[in-house]
């Protein structure tokens, strides 16, 4: 007999280091939960992540990748995540331009003051992601188990 | 040989001559009448062998960022979309313009050579335009062909027939804009699916054989060291094993030029497997149109590119989908 197994999908989250690896940090002391299939990947500041870091993401397994930085106005090196924000909105577009699920990208903005924010967006994210399925089309197959 | 041929090699001889330029940048004649390549003239003999025809497609400005650095000045001949290139190399501080003669030529399309065989006529030894029409004369023959048929596709949807940052311009005749809208096929692409798209990519970029041309003539890839040399890059050195690596490829390369590409089109004209890489870069460029104002990297040569630049109001990365980009 065939096992039905439930898809769990893994998510990486890219957080900064002043604000939303805080408000994970937050999020857990306050005891509020998020799915234990969210990798988080600490970063100095969201404009640390390259768009290689993100395709490497999809390339190793992730289903979605979130990218979480400080509130514009907010970056801790002042002007950081304005820059993420430009380029994320380019690299997103141009990804479902190639035909890859727009869902599967996301970048949201959490300070270190909002751990049930933090908590609410994983959730969110990883039940979008549970819907839309296993990621097929950005994936190198030979990482894949089967 | 045309008036226009005349006078820039007549110009190039006394550049030399004069010793203004030390050397001048161009294209020579190939083994065929549609294969002149880009070269290095130092003296009056070798311009002998300078040509230029319907097949001098090249873009001669990735050169100057070698040659600038010799002793001496260089003159170098650049048609129209050749000059945004070299306007922005200088923006980049990659070329010492001090060190260039930068001469703006005329330019009314160049011709594909592909496209002329498609139509079934070889060994071509001529092909001389009149306007509308191009004469190609082959072993076998002549024949007319309509030009707009025989244009390279970076020439269809030419972008400006400026001639910008130039120290001086041959140019005889009017120039002829170009006959379509560059945005036309990235607008029907944004049409389809999601699905659609990604069958669409996927059957192009499986054709790609990582022979990197795209990469190495593009003026805006100018690293010194690429990250896809780098073994470590997860990008195979030859054909690819699997098509995520052709999809990373792809993606970074127009990620990297996206903002700086001043849609040359060069990338699409080397490509041997014909994959149409202008619609990668052209769809970064319609965006930045879109979201954060009409921009034309080259147009000058100094200022912000858009993605080393911001504004408070951005907008956000969750809503571009919607943002009037997907119109
Ligand atoms: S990406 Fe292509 S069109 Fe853009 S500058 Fe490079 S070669 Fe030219
Ligand atoms: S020029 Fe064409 S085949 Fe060569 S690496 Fe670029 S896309 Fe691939």
């Amino acid at each position: 007999m065939q096992e039905i197994k439930e898809f769990v999908p893994n998510i990486v989250a890219f957080c900064c280091n002043w604000c939303s690896y805080a408000g994970a940090d937050l999020a857990g002391s306050g005891r509020l939960s998020y799915p234990a299939n969210v990798k988080i990947i600490r970063v100095p500041c969201s404009c640390r992540v390259n768009p290689m870091f993100i395709l490497k993401a999809f390339q190793r397994g992730a289903d979605g990748v979130i990218l979480c930085g400080c509130h514009p106005g907010d970056c801790h090196y002042v002007t950081g995540n304005y820059y993420t924000r430009r380029r994320m909105a380019m690299l997103f577009d141009f990804l479902n331009y190639m035909g890859i699920e727009k869902e599967r990208t996301r970048v949201e903005w959490v300070s270190a003051a909002e751990g049930a924010r933090f908590s609410q967006v994983m959730n969110d994210f990883v039940k979008k992601i549970t819907e839309l399925g296993e990621n097929r089309r950005i994936t190198d197959l030979r990482v894949k188990e089967k | 040989m045309t008036d226009l041929e005349n006078k820039i090699i007549e110009r190039a001889e006394n550049l030399l001559e004069s010793g203004e330029a030390a050397r001048v940048v161009g294209w020579k004649k190939g083994e065929f009448y549609f294969d002149p390549s880009p070269a290095e003239f130092d003296s009056k003999e070798q311009l002998r062998d300078f040509v230029y025809n319907g097949f001098c497609g090249a873009n001669l400005s990735k050169y100057l960022i070698q040659v600038s650095k010799k002793p001496g000045k260089t003159a170098v001949f650049l048609k129209p979309c050749d000059t945004f290139s070299l306007n922005q190399l200088v923006k980049e501080h990659r070329v010492n313009r001090d060190n260039i003669i930068a001469i703006g030529i005329e330019c009314n399309g160049k011709l594909d050579i592909e496209k002329i065989k498609e139509k079934g006529v070889s060994a071509v030894t001529e092909a001389s335009e009149t306007g509308k029409e191009v004469t190609v004369s082959s072993l076998y023959g002549k024949s007319v062909m309509n030009k707009e048929d025989i244009l390279l596709i970076k020439c269809l949807t030419c972008k400006s027939k400026k001639l910008v940052g130039v120290d001086e311009t041959i140019v005889l005749g009017e120039m002829e804009e170009a006959p379509s809208d560059r945005f036309e096929e990235v607008e029907k692409l944004e049409k389809m699916t999601e699905a659609e798209r990604f069958a669409f990519w996927k059957s192009q970029l499986s054709k790609c054989i990582r022979c990197n041309a795209c990469r190495n003539v593009c003026p805006a890839c100018s690293c010194v060291k690429c990250v896809f040399d780098n073994p470590q890059s997860g990008v195979a050195a030859k054909a690819n094993d699997d098509e995520f690596e052709e999809q990373l490829f792809h993606i970074i390369r127009a990620f990297h030029v996206s903002g700086r590409c001043t849609d040359c089109g060069e990338c699409s004209r080397v490509c041997p497997q014909r994959i149409p890489l202008h619609l990668l870069n052209r769809k970064f460029i319609k965006d930045i149109n879109t979201c954060y104002g009409e921009y034309q990297a080259g147009e000058a040569a100094d200022g912000k590119t858009p993605l080393t630049d911001y504004t408070v109001g951005d907008v956000e990365p969750n809503d571009v989908f919607n943002a009037g980009v997907r119109k």
